[in-house]
């Protein structure tokens, strides 16, 4: 299993989140009515305190290995000083303006994109979002410290840029629509990606 | 008896505020205002959720300003003016009532719950007055961005959340003072037994003393369990007042430097270095406050509830100890998203060692589980309805922050709505709240003198309505966030209207919650009896045990 966008991994998380959600309230008000019985209902699992333990820890750690392995931004993310990208985008925030290298960022598919984010005074948030509104990518960006993220793109589409990160109230305006397109990728998702 | 007897009087004329002494008016003060404050939170959180469907909506209409300025005031009159106050009010009836020792100062106990009122109410009103919204992340150098806000809102803000935290020092001096007084049970106990106990390394050693076969460390371990888990939070709460009042400071200083016509040099302050450390503080509120006083009110519950022992009590006292390590060192994860945040940071702090949080808790669940398995059958009581609604409020938080604590899910998910619905909310609504409601039950007895509870059937419909709407509120709000819905931004064209309304509904729930929970309290004891509890009290006594006197 590969998740190559962010549609594609929330939507497991979805399903496997409200699967879980549904299995623990389901245990604790099996568990809570038979409290009160003297005939208590037989479980059908019986789990020893050390499985559950196991599990525990399993489940914990075994969440970070499965998505390090399956999500492929993961690895990129923590070797990007030692990758060199197709192409550089540098942007400086100052007094809630975001200030882009041209009006349209045009990149081909699959390219690896660096984004090399300044902000001259507050802390910000670089998001790139597909034109419904879900989230291809976001970080934050502190005034005096290095904001890169590097990206490959797999889907066809047009993003706005928004900072997703509270500046104030002046922030809420911080949205440039349709500043990116990628071309010529095999999948396209309609109006840059819908589910 | 009448409507209006009971309204006047109370139900059947049982709460008699005269014979209440010092240490109940004190805890029943702090829990009165509490859910004033928790009543003033849930409205601003509805205004939010209307705001969220349509902005125009009063009372935000449309502006930014306001809205922030409700986002920044909601937290702290939330976390701070309701839940500190209650499980401070709690804990400092229940130490002496544990111990058997009279509480060190019901003086101390006092301005505790007024400087944390006066606190709140300073820090609403400059967001009220002066719309200052650097939110509660208070991120280096917003507060301090006097372009956008008035420095005078700043310093109000900013000394509100300084009482508060002053009346937080006092009420951990309060409970520590306690704790290690020498009398009663514990008066041929030395400092370092009680030391040792406090922080469960007795669990700790005798579980090790088992695995190699020799006696136990200790038979009857100093402190009972839920004092340790008091104590044990309670370390976590100095450590976090340090780090708010610390930075309280440092914006203060530039805000009255910007009052007296000196501009400081904000860069000056390296603002990932003050994340870390901001961070590396508050998070201590949530492991804490919440994880480590919730898994001790568990215990005491369970227990309470049963009338037994608590299951496998050495591995508990270990797991508070374990949580100790753990949520000093798990803050890097609210920093995933930072990327001049070193790797290794986020790799091992971030992520791995915040998966524990899943085993501690894990933990603290299994062994309530167990000790409430153990004792069937057991009426299903109002205590235990809502102690059992608190375990779904962590099994369903717990795992939800795990997931987001993760550098791939981390890269989609942070400052969307699923971090402040799907964990944040439910965490605290359901998980805590639905806690503390258990042990307002459990206490209602003995901090009333037996005082008859108006309603059951208000009661069970609060705890349906809370339940469903809580968890309801926060799975959609947390649906939203998977669809992209950022958790500090107003959107104005209806983007998100579907989850919004559903939340909204829901939030609804919760808001009419409150106001039966409300009114079957206030019909219990009676506006006269309200009244009666902030009128000084006769009886000078501290304790549920013994007096210094004949200690």
């Amino acid at each position: 299993m590969t998740f190559l966008n962010s549609l594609e991994l929330l939507a497991f998380h979805n399903v496997a989140y409200t699967i879980y959600a549904l299995l623990i309230i389901a245990i604790i008000a099996w568990f809570g009515y038979n409290l009160t019985r003297k005939e208590v209902a037989k479980p059908l699992v019986r789990i020893p305190f050390y499985v559950f333990i196991a599990f525990l820890v399993a489940a914990g750690v075994g969440h970070h290995i499965f998505t390090y392995n399956v999500v492929p931004w993961v690895a990129q993310d923590i070797m990007r000083e030692s990758i060199k990208p197709d192409q550089v985008y540098k942007v400086v925030i100052e007094k809630h303006q975001f200030q882009l290298p041209s009006e349209k960022l045009v990149v081909e598919c699959g390219q690896k994109i660096l984004f090399d984010v300044t902000s001259k005074d507050l802390v910000y948030g670089f998001g790139l979002f597909r034109k419904n509104g879900t989230m291809v990518t976001q970080m934050q960006v502190n005034p005096g410290s290095k904001n890169t993220i590097l990206w490959t793109f797999h889907d066809e589409g047009v993003f706005d840029l928004m900072s997703t990160e509270y500046s104030g109230p002046k922030g809420n305006g911080m949205f440039v629509p349709n500043i990116m397109e990628v071309r010529g990728c095999k999948t396209t998702l309609s109006q840059g990606g819908s589910k | 008896m009448s409507f209006m007897h009971d309204l006047i009087h109370g139900a059947d004329n049982q709460f008699d505020h005269l014979s209440l002494n010092a240490l109940q008016k004190a805890t029943l003060r702090a829990v009165v205002v509490s859910f004033l404050f928790y009543g003033l939170a849930a409205l601003e959180g509805m205004i939010m959720r209307a705001a969220s469907i349509n902005p125009s909506i009063p009372p935000v209409n449309g502006s930014v300003d306001h809205y922030f300025s409700i986002m920044t005031v909601h937290p702290i009159v939330g976390i701070f003016g309701s839940t500190y106050q209650l499980v401070f009010a709690a804990f400092l009836f229940l130490v002496p009532f544990l111990t058997k020792k009279p509480l060190y100062s019901i003086k101390v106990a006092n301005a505790t719950w007024i400087l944390i009122t006066i606190g709140t109410i300073m820090s609403w009103l400059a967001s009220f007055v002066y719309n200052y919204a650097p939110l509660y992340t208070l991120y280096w150098p917003l507060p301090a961005d006097t372009t956008q806000f008035k420095a005078i809102g700043g310093v109000m803000f900013i000394v509100g959340v300084a009482l508060i935290m002053v009346g937080t020092l006092l009420f951990i001096y309060n409970i520590y003072a306690t704790v290690f007084s020498k009398v009663g049970v514990h008066q041929n106990k030395t400092t370092k037994e009680l030391l040792i106990s406090g922080f469960g390394i007795d669990g700790m050693l005798n579980l090790f003393n088992k695995l190699t076969g020799k006696q136990p460390y200790s038979k009857e371990p100093a402190l009972s369990l839920p004092v340790v888990a008091i104590f044990r939070g309670t370390v976590d709460t100095f450590l976090d007042a340090l780090v708010i009042l610390s930075a309280g400071v440092l914006v203060l200083v530039y805000l009255l430097a910007d009052m007296g016509g000196v501009k400081l040099d904000v860069a000056s302050i390296d603002a990932l270095l003050y994340k870390n450390w901001f961070w590396w503080g508050l998070d201590l509120v949530a492991d804490g406050l919440v994880l480590i006083y919730v898994a001790g009110s568990w215990y005491l519950l369970a227990t309470l509830i049963t009338g037994q022992k608590l299951f496998m009590e050495n591995v508990a006292r270990a797991a508070l100890m374990l949580e100790l390590l753990v949520s000093w060192m798990v803050w890097s994860h609210h920093l995933l998203a930072d990327q001049g945040q070193p790797e290794m940071m986020k790799l091992i702090s971030g992520e791995m060692v915040t998966a524990f949080e899943l085993l501690t808790q894990g933990l603290a669940l299994f062994i309530t589980l167990v000790t409430l398995w153990k004792a069937r059958p057991l009426k299903m009581t109002m205590e235990l309805k809502y102690l059992l609604g608190g375990l779904i409020g962590f099994g369903l938080a717990v795992p939800a922050g795990i997931i987001q604590a993760d550098m791939a899910m981390n890269r989609v998910l942070h400052n969307t709505q699923w971090i402040i619905g799907a964990h944040v909310h439910i965490a605290i609504i359901v998980g805590l709240y639905m806690t503390l409601y258990s042990a307002v039950y459990v206490l209602w007895p003995l901090v009333t003198n037996n005082a008859k509870l108006w309603s059951t059937k208000l009661a069970n419909a609060h705890f349906w309505l809370h339940l469903i709407g809580g968890i309801g509120m926060g799975a959609f709000m947390g649906m939203a966030g998977l669809d992209g819905m950022l958790r500090r931004h107003l959107y104005f064209n209806g983007e998100y209207n579907l989850f919004m309304i559903l939340s909204a509904i829901c939030g609804t729930m919760l808001l009419v919650a409150w106001l039966l929970f409300l009114f079957n309290v206030i019909m219990s004891v009676g506006l006269k009896g309200l009244i009666g509890i902030f009128l000084p009290s006769k009886n000078k006594a501290s304790s549920y045990g013994i007096e210094p006197a004949n200690a």
